[in-house]
């Protein structure tokens, strides 16, 4: 027989009814514990929102869509940033080389972006996102015209003035006017509005929406062919992006005629570094703070403990009866053991339902979307057992190892 | 013979110092004898109770309760001898202060793994015998000091133990509440059960049959005690 029903019921009567006697003293203890539990959940959870928000917004870059562009996405520092300045723009003929070789590609897209100002009648919209690109944009962007149509491969060819525009343009430049069929100015040229995009929302913050695009070779016509281009560029199947990556850097290296000694002189962007680089940054925040919250749980561990041995010498002289009566080392234990754990349990359900809450107004402040998951909660109930467990096991074994006709004495 | 002493020395290491405090005891209790220990204090009869008792173990010697060996027994096999074989009542009661008479009678059978019904009837009986019945819910401070002498031996009494052991039971009670439990002692021990009692006061201790004084951690003298006090 190791302990028997009635023995632990007992150990919880005596526990209980301990901390019922010492309310207060019991509540301040559990308040260590509580704030220990509050610091770690919302902090796990914050930072697991902030991770699926970053991942989200990462991944509609599109998972398997290389973008080569003159820099890298992450610069390191400033020296970097003067070196790779000095390579020489990603141009059209790059384009179009890289289009009519690429053997593994689905879709290769120009994208080419300036600011501008957007006008129908007497609405304007400033800083609108001028994208000149392909009918492929559909496909690397991810972005489907709601009403209307996508401008087709030949108004592309011929350098049509046509334009799709995103629902923030539609809402602030034509309000209730249907734009399909009406033209708009960017910067004093009439475009034709053929199609408007679905919603997309908000990226960092940034309103997606305010957006037209037009066909690459029209912007080029108004807008010059001075600026750098983005190639975006999209696998057959997913499995293929690393022997496309490969094929890429072959291609590029060719159009731009570079030596074998030469360094390439243009990058490949992949959205997966980008998570990378993010989880590289923040990693060393993230053990900061859950080291920050771990020492709540520590110091709120070692005010149990302090608690716990100020209970086991009060109550020296009950210890000393329950031995002569036949309590045997074990249950005189599991006495302070259960006192230990209910007291952190308290502080661990009650950290937890107000975690819950101030996770949900940090998200819903942050606009991030914070939860706190199962996975989490069980992390913090085992974590605070163990505390109980741990830093009630001295007072506990202390109380336990107590000669019977000492304890008996003790006044 | 219920108690079997043979050779008994106790040795208590004080600083450099050591302590005879019991030396070359040899003593015999048979069951259902009615037994006064007494001695002036540092007469060694406070380490005697503690051994019969099971609270502690010889330095020497050999100690038989109920035919078993007890004197190398760990901690908690002592503990479990003194959860089924002696019952114990003390000089200042020793109830837990935050539980009901009842609860305080229970305890004993809650160490021995009686499940709660059978010992909530057992604690009940117990406390009927002593005249308790009106008083089971009663905290210790809701009771007089006979009254809470009364639980303790209710306490000591319901495990059926083969040995109640009180310690100067009657030394924090005035003369007429001490004698009403030295009545219930005296009722117990014509009910079967074996009594040791540790006092130093004579009256008290010629409530029994046979009395050992002690001198300086050795038996003085061992005799029946032959006035008839009723």
């Amino acid at each position: 027989m190791w302990i028997s029903l009635s023995e632990v019921v007992e150990g919880v009567k005596i526990g209980t009814s301990t901390m019922r006697t010492n309310k207060l003293r019991t509540i301040l203890t559990t308040l260590g514990i509580f704030i220990g539990v509050l610091v770690v959940t919302v902090v796990i959870s914050v930072i697991q929102g902030l991770n699926t928000y970053v991942g989200n917004e990462i991944s509609s870059l599109g998972a398997d869509t290389i973008y080569i562009s003159r820099f890298p996405w992450m610069i390191n520092s400033y020296e970097e940033y003067l070196r790779l300045s000095k390579r020489k723009r990603i141009s059209k003929e790059d384009f179009e080389f890289v289009q009519k070789h690429a053997t593994l590609a689905k879709v290769v897209v120009p994208n080419v972006s300036t600011q501008k100002r957007v006008k129908y009648r007497n609405e304007s919209l400033d800083g609108t996102q001028i994208t000149g690109s392909s009918p492929g944009y559909m496909i690397t962007s991810d972005a489907t015209p709601e009403f209307g149509r996508f401008f087709t491969d030949l108004e592309y060819s011929n350098r049509r003035s046509v334009c799709v525009i995103g629902s923030g343009v539609a809402e602030s430049c034509f309000k209730r006017i249907d734009p399909l069929g009406k033209r708009l100015k960017i910067s004093g040229h009439d475009f034709l509005v053929v199609g408007i995009l679905e919603k997309q929302g908000e990226t960092f913050g940034q309103s997606m929406d305010n957006n037209v695009v037009i066909p690459f070779t029209t912007f080029q016509k108004i807008f010059g062919s001075r600026r750098s281009l983005n190639i975006l560029v999209k696998p057959l199947t997913p499995e293929l992006l690393e022997n496309m990556t490969d094929e890429l850097y072959g291609l590029m290296r060719r159009s731009r005629g570079l030596q074998i000694s030469q360094e390439d002189d243009f990058s490949l962007n992949l959205q997966s570094q980008l998570m990378d680089t993010y989880n590289s940054l923040t990693r060393v925040l993230w053990i900061v703070l859950i080291g920050i919250g771990s020492i709540s749980l520590l110091v709120g561990g070692i005010g149990i403990m302090n608690i716990m041995l100020v209970s086991v010498t009060e109550r020296t002289r009950e210890i000393g009866i329950r031995k002569a009566l036949g309590a045997k080392k074990r249950i005189v234990m599991l006495q302070f053991l259960v006192e230990s754990m209910f007291i952190s349990a308290i502080g661990v359900i009650l950290g937890i339902i107000a975690s819950i809450g101030i996770a949900q107004l940090a998200g819903h402040a942050a606009h991030l979307p914070v939860n706190i998951s199962g996975w989490v909660i069980s992390l913090g109930v085992g974590f605070t057992l163990c505390i109980g467990i741990f830093f009630g096991l001295y007072p506990a074994s202390k109380a336990a190892r107590l000669d019977p006709i000492v304890a008996l004495r003790h006044e | 013979m219920l108690i079997d002493l043979k050779n008994i020395s106790k040795n208590y290491h004080l600083g450099m110092e050591t302590v005879h405090a019991l030396k070359d005891i040899n003593l015999g209790i048979d069951k259902s004898e009615y037994v006064a220990i007494m001695g002036p204090s540092g007469s060694g009869k406070s380490t005697l109770m503690n051994l019969l008792g099971c609270l502690d173990t010889p330095s020497d010697g050999t100690y038989l309760l109920n035919d078993s060996d007890v004197s190398d027994m760990n901690d908690d096999e002592l503990a479990t001898i003194r959860n089924k074989e002696i019952g114990f009542v003390f000089q200042n009661f020793n109830l837990l202060p935050r539980a009901s008479a009842l609860h305080n009678v229970e305890l004993p059978l809650i160490y021995s793994g009686i499940k709660s019904s059978e010992r909530r009837e057992k604690a009940e009986q117990a406390l009927i015998k002593v005249g308790l019945k009106d008083r089971m819910d009663h905290r210790p401070n809701e009771l007089s000091g006979g009254q809470r002498q009364r639980v303790a031996v209710a306490r000591a009494l319901v495990g059926n133990p083969s040995i109640i052991l009180a310690d100067e039971p009657t030394g924090n009670l005035d003369t007429r509440t001490g004698d009403e439990i030295m009545d219930l002692f005296e009722d117990l021990h014509d009910g079967g059960n074996t009594i040791i009692l540790v006092t130093h006061e004579e009256y008290i201790a010629e409530h029994s049959d046979r009395i050992i004084r002690l001198r300086d951690g050795s038996v003085e003298r061992d005799e029946a005690v032959t006035a008839n006090h009723e």
